[in-house]
Parts: C-alpha cells; structure tokens; sequence
C-alpha cells in the first residue's frame, strides 16, 4: 500500500464516520419537522408569553449561574495558585470530579447539604435564621455553581500554568507588588481565559437538563430543555417541542458562536494544573487569607462528595445490592456506557484521523481546509443540537415506524455516544496532531502505511488521551439522564432513571444508596480504565 | 553601593559548598568570583548550568551549603532581596506591555513614573541602541532587539552582578558578537568597578573575546575552571577538548 492510498483510506473512512454522526444529529432535528408538522414560525412563538417565560427563565439561570461560578473562580485559583500549600494538585483532582460525577448525584448531594433538611439549613435553624428552600433559583444556582466552578478554577489555573516561568523570576527579582503581580501578570492571564470559559459555562447552564429537572420547581423555573422533554413525555405536544427545540438550536449556536470568537477553543484546558513555581512572597495575612480562601472553596466542592458517601452508607446498600430492579439497571448502565464510549471513540478517531491525512506537509488547499473544518464541526455539533432534542426527534420518527421501547437502547447508546465526541475529539485530537507535526515525515518517508503505521506512529501518541477519553465518555454516558429520560421504561432502565424514580416517589434512603453505587461505579470506572490503559504503557516500555 | 578599591573589594559571587539534587542527579558547586569579572560557564546539557545561575539567583534553594554575594550571606534571602540582574534566553519582556513599561519595571512596578525616572528608562533604553523604540511591542521587535531591551533593564537596575542564561543563544552569529560587544560596554560603569557578569553560553567562541575566566561544568559540579585562553585552547582538560569536539578536529 503506498501512502497516498493509506491516506485516501484515512480520509475516507473519516468522512464516512463523520457523515454517520451528522446524519443521526440531522435524522433528529429533521424528525422533529416533518413528524411534528410544519416548523412553526419563530416571531409568532416569541410572543408566546409562556413560552417568553421559559426563554427568559433559561438567558437568567444561565447568566446568574455563569457569573457566579467565574465570580467566585477567580478569587480561588488566584489564591490556590500562589499559595506554597502542598496538595495543589490533589485539589486540582477533586476539581475535576464534578465533570465526572453523573448531574443527578450531584443534583441529590446539593439538596442534601442545601436542602430544607440539609446541613446548612440545620445550622441555619439552630441560630434561629429561616431555613433554605432550594427548589427553585437558589438550588439550580447552587448546584450549577458546584460543577461549573471548578470548571472555571481548573481553566483560570491552565491560563497561569501558560505564564512563562521567566514572568514569575522576573516578579520575584524585581520585587514585584501583589498588585503589580496582579496587573502584569495575573490579569493578562485570566483575561485570556474567561471570556471562553464564560461562553462555556453559559452554555452547559443553557442546556442543563438533569439539574433543572430535579431542582426546577413548576412553569416559574422551567428552561427550554426540560420544557421540550415535558412536552413530549407528559403533555405530547409535537408541535410545542419542535416550536421550543427551534429556539433553544437558535440560542445555543449564537452562544457557540460567541464562544468560539471569544476564546480559542472553549473546551479546552483538561490538565491537572498548579505546576508554576512562583517567587513573589505573600505576606502573612496575605498567605493565610489565600488558604483561608482555598480552604472554603475546597470544602464548597467536597463537601458534596462527603454528603453522598454518608447519607449512602446509612442506606440499606445490602439489600439495594441483591434488588433485582437495581442489579439489572446497573448491568444496563454499563452495557450502555461501554457500548457508547467504544462507538464514540471510533467514531472521533476515525474522523481525527482523517482530519490530520487532511493537514498538508507542504502548501494547504481550500478544498482540503473545507473539508477540515467540516469534519471538526461534525464532532461538536451536538453542543449545538442538544441530546433531548436529538431524543425527541428520534423518538417522534421511531413512534411512527416501529415499537419506541423496542428501538430505546440503540437511540440511547447512539445519543451517549455524540454527546461525548466533542470531549474525546478534544482530549485526543491535540495529541494525534503533534504526533503528525512530529513523526508525519518520518511516517512518509519511511512508507509506513496502514496498521503499522496506526501501531508503531499514531497509538503510542494517542495511548495516554485515548484512556482518559475512554473513561470519560464511559463516565459521562453511565451518567446521563438526558437521552433516558425520554426513553426510559420500567424494562429499559439505567441506575440514573432508576434514581429518578426512587427520588420520585420519595424514597430517600434507597435513592441516596443508590446515588452512592452510581456514584462510586462511575468513579471507579473512570480510574480502572485510566490506570489498565497507562500500566499497559509501562509494561510495554 | 560603597566606593571600595578593587584589591579589597569583596567576592561577587561565592558558591561554597552547595549541594541540590535535581531530576536524579546530585549536584555539587564550590565557586568564587572576582568582583569585576566576567565568568562564562560552559558545559553539556545537564550540566546544571542554569541550575547554578537559578541557585545564585534565589529561584533554587540549595539542600546544603552558602551562597554569598558580594560578601553577605544570601543563602535565606528571597531573589527580589538579592543584589542582582538576571537575563534569559527568552520571555525576559511582558508581552503586553511596550518596550518603556518593560524597561521601568526595573526601577518601578507603579504606572506613574516620574520625570527622572522617564529620563533614566529613555537613556538605558539609548545606550542598547534603541532611541525610538519606547512604544513597541515586544512582537513588533525582532529577537535581537528584545534581548537588548532586557540588557537595558538589566544595568538600569545598577545591580554589582549580572547572571546571564544563554541570552543570546537565538541570535545568529553576527549579532551575538554585536550583543557581547554592547554587554561588554554596558558593564563599565564611569570610574567604578565593572558589573560582575556570570554568563552560561553554549558557544565557546562567545567567551574568547570578553571572558576573563571559563568554567566547565558536567554532571552536577564543576569540573575545571581558568582563564579562558589556557581553558579553550583544549590543553587544560581532555573532557574541554572532548566538549568542545577537537579531539575529532585534530585526528
């Protein structure tokens, strides 16, 4: 095989994987039209006063959640960062649990501690002061702050990791100011930073479903997303479900845009982080200011954690174990996660791949830029065209056809395997392309092609992100409410539906053992894929 | 800084007895040099070349051992109470900020500077050749001229001792020779002694013209050190001339 033909297989394979998961993000939004009747006309809907309520509900959680997580980021990663406490990188860890841990637990373990019966509403109550009530804005406010916080300290973080470690000597040597520090070095950092974790986060809170579903109390705290799902899973109005999904495709591209002119690329930023050794040196109050602030901020995203583990432990986890309803969502779960994760990953290779074949030693073509630029759109489209929607429309189409409950797994497994490529694309792509920058001539000079060359050139550069890709899609699919929810049924059910349910029916003690189980399984899915993956590195090294 | 005659003027830099363990290899430093002197340090990758510059420099604290500059005990000072100027091989300027802001830092870090300290950035700026200069951007300067305005910053800051981390190591010959040239003059200061320079280089050539003196280090010490004639000239120890690639240029 010459490598011409090598690299046209590669481009070609590409596109084929790339039209697939266009075509099912497409097949969906092109249901919901044709199922559900003419698109409805977008100036009419918008005079909808309910439906002006929902949108205003879903810019003002958003925005209200946004500002808060960047408001209180900053502050913490200032002060995380040039504070000299040891276990720097250990809070970076916890930092990234959140993005790991399902919503739905999250969701459970925030009502938990904020909740009316909730640790801080106790020590509320004991000084006499009105409990909290989380239902509503507080709670979904709380609980986006939870995961979007940390998101924003781990980004505001890799921004200072990328000051150059001669701007911190320099600080040190000409005895700088904290707020020269601040002036010269800090804020040029952050402000490259947060207005992409902005667009981000405001994002994620624009198409949060999980956390709405469970905290969102009624019409006065409903968002576009959880209004689709409830238009076709309670009320069945096609006609509003499209009508609401055209706005929220509306709204998500405009912030996509923004966000993509705004930061370079807003899902970046996935290393652990506090590597820079600095040299300015804080005063006492300063110092013990910064780890009075490292402490609260640290303690705001474990104490969730905690929550989960306690009030799960004093569940009946024998009995929740031998459950024949908790066991078979649990094997569900993961046959679903795995099968999504192994799909998704095959699916973005294959395309990142082809979008390296298509990256030019020499002179770059348009032809061969379009097609790029096509291919990386493919993979994040999804961030536009969100999983309930994608859901309704497959489940209006599929209704039609054949029996839904029949088809639910496959439509589940194929949506859990969209909504992760953007994540694998990002965490991978970058490592496959300095792989190409570094060994594509060599490859080619040396004529390796095809399987030699994916084992010897592209593997062992895509080993390392392809295991942390692999767990994270698996962990983000046996979390996910969003593509069950529409789907699920007392024969298709996951642990996330399962806990829905419980929690439905307020059975709190199984629905906290239960959360502790998907909890744990989700964590410890994430760390056996990670460490099977690098230890096989080790062995073969 | 007290007007002392050279011959009791005391030791720029000392490095005695220092010892630091870094990614694997224990390192091991026992240095003096002179006030007035211009040392070069050479030496393979790895060396600890720049680990010994980060240590005088405050930025490494030793495991063991003192370093003394100009004659005080520094070893517990931080690197910003340390009298000294430091260059690096790049990312010396702020990259928003133009040539005058990075340049004053030496003197202020506030946004005012006054009326005499605008003259003093505007005369260091002037004697690395930079009149006109003041308001550009680091990227609208070509390497050579950044490494300039960081020299200019450098001897604003009036400090006895300059350490210098491979700066001119991205230049193209000519302009190396030009920069040393313009370093060399920089460091005679109007009747007083000569800034103490320190200067790790990976071009050997770079110390013949200025350097009074050559240490070469490897693995973790240093390994001969003399006056750089009688070092370069490969006859002072077969692991120079091996360094330095004459046995093969000879045979």
């Amino acid at each position: 095989m010459t490598t011409r033909t090598d690299r046209r297989i590669r481009i070609g394979l590409g596109i084929a994987a790339a039209l697939l998961a266009l075509g099912f993000l497409i097949g969906g939004v092109a249901a919901l039209s044709t199922v559900g009747g003419a698109v409805p006309d977008l100036a009419a809907l918008l005079h909808d006063p309910y439906i002006r309520a929902i949108l205003g509900f879903t810019l003002l959680q958003a925005g209200l959640s946004t500002a808060l997580s960047i408001i209180l980021a900053i502050p913490f990663s200032l002060a995380l960062h040039r504070s000299r406490i040891s276990g720097k990188r250990l809070i970076m860890r916890l930092f990234l649990l959140p993005q790991a841990l399902p919503v739905l637990v999250g969701a459970l373990a925030v009502i938990t501690i904020w909740g009316q019966n909730g640790l801080v509403s106790r020590g509320l109550a004991a000084l006499g002061l009105p409990r909290l009530d989380v239902y509503g804005l507080t709670g979904i406010l709380i609980a986006h702050v939870f995961f979007n916080m940390p998101l924003a300290a781990r980004l505001v973080v890799a921004g200072l990791d990328r000051v150059p470690a001669e701007s911190w000597k320099l600080a040190g040597q000409l005895a700088l100011s904290p707020l020269a520090v601040f002036r010269l070095i800090e804020w040029p950092a952050l402000r490259r930073v947060l207005p992409g974790a902005a667009a981000l986060i405001f994002m994620l809170c624009i198409t949060s479903f999980t956390i709405v579903l469970v905290l969102g109390g009624g019409p006065a705290a409903t968002t576009l997303e959880i209004a689709v799902y409830q238009a076709l899973r309670y009320d069945f109005d096609p006609g509003r479900a499209i009508g609401l999904s055209v706005i929220q495709i509306a709204l998500t591209t405009l912030v996509l845009i923004a966000a993509l002119r705004l930061g370079r690329d807003p899902m970046g930023g996935f290393g652990f982080g506090a590597k820079a050794r600095r040299f300015d040196s804080p005063s006492p109050t300063r110092a013990a200011l910064d780890g009075l602030i490292v402490v609260i901020g640290t303690l705001f995203v474990a104490s969730p954690f905690v929550a989960i583990l306690v009030s799960g432990l004093a569940a009946d986890l024998a009995r929740l174990v031998t459950e024949v309803a908790v066991r078979r969502a649990a094997l569900t779960s993961l046959a679903v996660s795995l099968a999504a994760a192994t799909l998704s990953l095959v699916v973005s290779i294959l395309v990142l791949m082809a979008i390296e074949a298509l990256r030019p030693a020499g002179r770059d073509s348009a032809g061969r830029r379009a097609t790029r630029i096509g291919l990386e759109t493919a993979t994040s489209l999804v961030l536009v065209v969100s999983p309930v929607i994608i859901g309704a429309g497959w489940f209006l189409l599929l209704r039609q056809v054949t029996n839904v409950l029949a088809a639910a797994p496959y439509v589940v497994v194929a949506i859990n395997a969209v909504m992760a490529m953007p994540f694998i694309v990002r965490i991978v792509g970058p490592a496959l392309a300095e792989a190409q920058t570094h060994n594509g001539r060599l490859a080619e000079s040396l004529g390796l092609t095809g399987l030699a060359r994916l084992a010897f050139v592209d593997f062992p550069a895509m080993r390392q992100p392809l295991a942390l890709a692999f767990a994270f899609a698996a962990a983000l699919s046996f979390g996910d409410l969003g593509a069950i929810a529409l789907f699920g049924s007392n024969d298709f059910s996951t642990l996330p539906y399962l806990l829905l349910q419980r929690m439905g029916s307020y059975r709190t003690a199984d629905a906290a053992g239960l959360a502790l189980i998907l909890g744990a399984i989700t964590v410890a899915l994430m760390a056996t894929v990670e460490r099977g993956f690098t230890g096989s590195r080790e062995r073969t090294a | 800084m007290t007007q002392t005659n050279a011959a009791f003027a005391p030791d720029a830099l000392v490095v005695d007895g220092v010892e630091f363990a870094h990614g694997g290899t224990a390192m091991h430093f026992d240095l003096t040099v002179k006030a007035g002197e211009w040392l070069a340090l050479i030496g393979p990758s790895g060396a600890g070349k720049s680990t010994l510059l980060d240590l005088a420099a405050g930025f490494l604290a030793p495991e063991r051992g003192r370093i003394l500059i100009a004659g005080i005990d520094v070893t517990a000072l931080s690197p910003a109470e340390r009298p000294l100027s430091m260059v690096f091989q790049d990312n010396n300027l702020f990259a928003h900020l133009d040539a005058f802001r990075n340049v004053a830092l030496g003197i202020t870090p506030r946004l005012r500077v006054s009326r005499e300290q605008r003259r003093a950035v505007e005369a260091a700026l002037a004697a690395v050749g930079l009149e006109g200069y003041a308001a550009r951007l680091p990227r609208q300067m070509s390497g050579g001229e950044r490494q300039r305005v960081a020299l200019a910053r450098a001897f604003l800051r009036e400090r006895p001792l300059i350490l210098l981390d491979e700066p001119f190591a991205a230049l193209g010959p000519a302009l190396r020779s030009d920069m040393l040239d313009l370093l060399a003059a920089l460091r005679q200061r109007n009747g007083a002694q000569p800034a103490t320079v320190v200067m790790v280089t990976h071009h050997p050539e770079d110390a013949t013209a200025n350097a009074d003196r050559v240490a070469y280090l490897e693995a973790g010490s240093i390994a001969a050190i003399g006056p750089t004639t009688a070092m370069l000239s490969g006859a002072a120890d077969p692991r120079i001339s091996h360094y330095l690639g004459m046995r093969t240029k000879n045979v």
